[in-house]
């Protein structure tokens, strides 16, 4: 077969940015073949969405196609009206979204989504689009195939809902299917049921696929061909297998590095604990279900202890009630020796100046109406009463000490990057002069290199200043590189806790077992092998954890 | 240049909108100057016709139409904008006050709020005004108490979105108090919709004010109002003059003016084009 599934040629694609065409994708080729999975990756901005959804014949609004061809099956899709694209999207084409939830209709249940693009396309009547939606249910692994179909998409978790949207993508037996990071926003142990599920699929039924990612380990699972993009320029392209052995370009070498271990930082000083959290219970009003249940973690001063867990988990909750916002029900906490009061109005200046956070989200932990040196300035202010001069060069200051540019202390938060405005967050943190920061989720809305970039400066802040860390993460990348001690969470329970060797070393207790096993790696056949063996039952899985 | 350019990029509807508004604008300001008449003066004989000597004729008493529509614009638009004002200060305060407190504070302004709203606007400022008669303080504190409560609706509305911005907390966190997070965190992050919502309750209190003149509840004479212009010169509609129209015109103008505008400054806010 001499032609081409799929063949894009010296496509440009150019974007209206702030009212000047630039160019995003430049002159990239791809082909692909029937049953072949080509997996793309690159940072946030590399381009890797726009080359792939040109797959789809379809650009984001603000987009244009300047020059090159996208053949299917030999006919050009940029020379095609929409109402023709239209009968081949969601046809021949389909598209699978990062966020399934908010991609579904609340309103509708998954068998009504599931039959419309293929009743509307006319490929089959109700009757058979209901055994069709079984049939991929089933092949999915979705629970309850005969009857999922009938709930609505709240009534089911995000991982079965990504899976249902596969399902829906594969309906119509189309040639090609675009994922677009589709499990980007599970947790590590759903991600895993999610990528094999999905494999299984699209192997079974000899679908080729373009799967977009920023992942790289993820990729190594799924892809036979990888195609990394920068700033909308292939960087290499190569077989799985080999680029992931033998990387030829310096950049690919960085991103397979980013999960590389760091060396583990010894000393553990019993006596000198800062903060202890004793025999918390709480929950949330309403029904009375516990989400903490009995936690006990200690926190030494200048250590990094790293909290773990999926959502759900109650890590957030107990960022909560240290900082106050959430009273325990039962427990108490005690800093530096003394009980902190467990309402946050009842606390003193002191003890909210000591204990300082950083977000998940640095867009909406800032105030986008204010600018970065108000942000930085307003705790210098109101903890050390800094004014004028004084409080500005500590703003210059802390900039420095973060790695950012000056002259951004006049800008508002919107101009930053993501990476600069969690920096900027950190620094907010830093102008209280805080014995502990609590880091909540603080790198998983950003790509890999920024993250590692974040970890690297939260590390030396904490060899210059001796600030300690309660890291609460559900990336076990991060906690290798960061922690001192873990704390392992599911269910508002404690798992396991000890020191990062410790609990890093098997035996391991079931869940983290589970969970460490859940780590993508960049070996391709990790996959494969993984899910053999937790089908033979060697290695735990979800259920097995939660029976 | 830079405002002459921003204007043409709009669209007619929101140039026509800014021509009227501005154009009403310089009459209020400037009204002695522009004005060729007193507001209270006799210049001529009962009903002269317009566009003779007089270019929008005289009123029932023989005032230039002219000169009253122009300090008219003066004393309407005056009274509008610190009515509405005062509604705004009053009710983004006590919205904000209840989306950050939360709990009985919340509950008690927002229970006050429905009782006062289920009252009809019109019906109860001629009720409270009937009593109080109708000096402008007055006027102005029953106006901005009955529209500073759809105000307070939207503000709680607006605040309650912002509220749950993880910034917010972080300044909880930070330990700063309730005055800091209403001014600081939230009022600038809700200040694009209360601008528009400006825009449209001016129109609402300008058309109310305009009403209550025309009940002569309003502006009382020598003091020139459209409303009271149009009730005074209504019985010469009976007589075939046209002079009630046109202070009739007036308002419709300057109320549709002012609605282009506003509805330009949302598209803009919320990030809508012409296009989309």
């Amino acid at each position: 077969m001499s032609q081409k599934l799929l063949e894009v040629s010296d496509l440009l694609i150019e974007a209206d940015i702030d009212g000047v065409w630039k160019p995003i994708v430049n002159s990239l080729s791809m082909t692909l073949e029937r049953g072949e999975i080509i997996g793309l990756i690159g940072e946030s901005g590399a381009g890797k969405s726009t080359f792939g959804l040109t797959a789809l014949g379809y650009t984001k609004p603000g987009c244009r196609i300047v020059s090159g061809s996208i053949k299917l099956d030999g006919v050009d899709l940029t020379q095609m009206k929409e109402p023709q694209l239209r009968e081949i999207r969601g046809d021949r084409v389909t598209y699978v979204a990062q966020s399934a939830a908010a991609s579904f209709n609340p309103a509708h249940t998954l068998f009504e989504q599931f039959a419309e693009s293929a009743v509307q396309h006319g490929k089959m009547t109700m009757a058979e689009a209901r055994e069709r939606s079984v049939e991929l249910f089933r092949q999915l692994e979705l629970p309850d195939p005969e009857l999922i179909g009938e709930r609505y998409p709240h009534q089911v978790s995000g991982g079965q809902l990504q899976r249902a949207m596969t399902a829906m993508a594969l309906g119509c037996d189309p040639d090609i299917i675009v994922f677009d990071e589709p499990t980007t926003a599970l947790d590590v142990t759903t991600q895993i049921e999610v990528l094999g599920a999905i494999r299984e699929a699209v192997k079974a039924r000899n679908v080729a696929a373009i799967y977009i990612t920023h992942d790289l380990a993820v990729v190594a699972q799924m892809a036979d061909r990888i195609m990394v993009l920068r700033y909308g320029d292939l960087i290499e392209e190569g077989d799985a297998r080999s680029m992931l052995t033998n990387p030829q370009h310096e950049y690919t070498r960085r991103l397979l590095n980013v999960r590389a271990l760091r060396e583990t930082r010894k000393g553990h000083d019993e006596d000198n604990v800062q903060l202890s959290i004793e025999n918390i219970t709480a929950s949330y009003a309403g029904p009375k279900k516990n989400v903490l249940e009995d936690i006990n973690v200690n926190i030494v001063k200048g250590k990094t202890v790293a909290v773990v867990g999926e959502s759900g988990s109650g890590k957030s909750t107990l960022a909560r009630v240290i900082t106050g916002l959430l009273p325990p029900s039962h427990g108490k906490i005690i800093f530096n020796g003394t009980e902190l009061n467990p309402a946050l109005s009842m606390r003193s200046k002191k003890d909210l100046q000591s204990i300082q956070m950083i977000y998940q989200i640095a867009d909406i932990a800032m105030n986008p109406r204010h600018k970065i040196k108000k942000i930085i300035g307003r705790p210098l202010q109101f903890y050390l009463g800094l004014t004028g001069k004084q409080k500005d060069e500590r703003v210059l200051e802390l900039l420095r000490l973060i790695e950012i540019p000056e002259e951004f202390a006049e800008r508002y938060p919107g101009q930053l990057s993501g990476g600069e405005k969690q920096r900027i967050c950190i620094a907010r943190a830093l102008a209280a002069e805080p014995e502990l920061i609590i880091c909540d989720e603080v790198t998983s809305a950003l790509d890999q290199l920024v993250a590692k970039g974040i970890l690297d400066l939260l590390l030396n802040l904490q060899k210059e200043l001796g600030v300690s860390y309660l890291f609460i993460t559900h990336d076990l990348a991060t906690v290798k590189s960061i922690a001192d001690e873990i704390v392992v969470m599911y269910q508002g329970k404690v798992v396991e806790q000890g020191s990062k060797v410790d609990i890093l070393t098997p035996p391991h207790a079931p869940y983290t077992e589970l969970l460490l096993s859940s780590v993508p790696e960049m070996d391709p056949d990790w996959l494969t092998n993984l899910v053999g063996k937790r089908k033979r039952g060697e290695s735990p899985t979800s259920e097995s954890i939660t029976t | 240049m830079g405002l002459l350019k921003l204007f043409w990029s709009l669209n007619w509807g929101a140039r026509l909108g800014y021509v009227i508004v501005i154009f009403f604008a310089i009459c209020a300001l400037f009204a002695p100057w522009i004005a060729p008449y007193g507001q209270s003066q006799i210049v001529g004989d009962v009903w002269e016709p317009l566009f003779g000597e007089f270019v929008f004729g005289t009123d029932q008493i023989g005032r230039d139409m002219l000169s009253m529509l122009i300090y008219g614009a003066r004393n309407m638009i005056g009274l509008a904008l610190l009515t509405t004002g005062c509604a705004f200060g009053l009710g983004a305060l006590l919205g904000f006050l209840a989306a950050t407190m939360r709990g009985w504070v919340d509950q008690v302004l927002s229970r006050f709020v429905d009782m006062i709203i289920s009252i009809p606007t019109l019906i109860f400022a001629l009720i409270v005004l009937s009593a109080t008669g109708t000096a402008i303080p007055w006027l102005i504190t029953v106006i901005a108490i009955t529209y500073a409560m759809p105000v307070f609706r939207i503000a709680r509305a607006v605040a309650m979105d912002i509220e749950v911005m993880d910034y917010v907390e972080a300044a909880r966190l930070r330990g700063e108090g309730l005055w800091w997070i209403m001014r600081e965190e939230i009022l600038p992050n809700a200040m694009t919709p209360l601008a528009a919502e400006f825009g449209l309750r001016f129109c609402f209190v300008f058309l109310l004010i305009s009403g209550l003149s025309f009940l002569g509840l309003g502006l009382q004479p020598p003091l020139a109002d459209w409303g009271a212009m149009v009730r005074g010169n209504a019985d010469g509609i009976a007589w075939g003059y046209l002079h009630p129209l046109v202070p009739a015109a007036c308002i419709a103008l300057l109320t549709i003016g002012i609605n282009l505008v506003v509805d330009t400054a949302v598209q803009k806010a919320s990030g809508l084009r012409d296009d989309q």
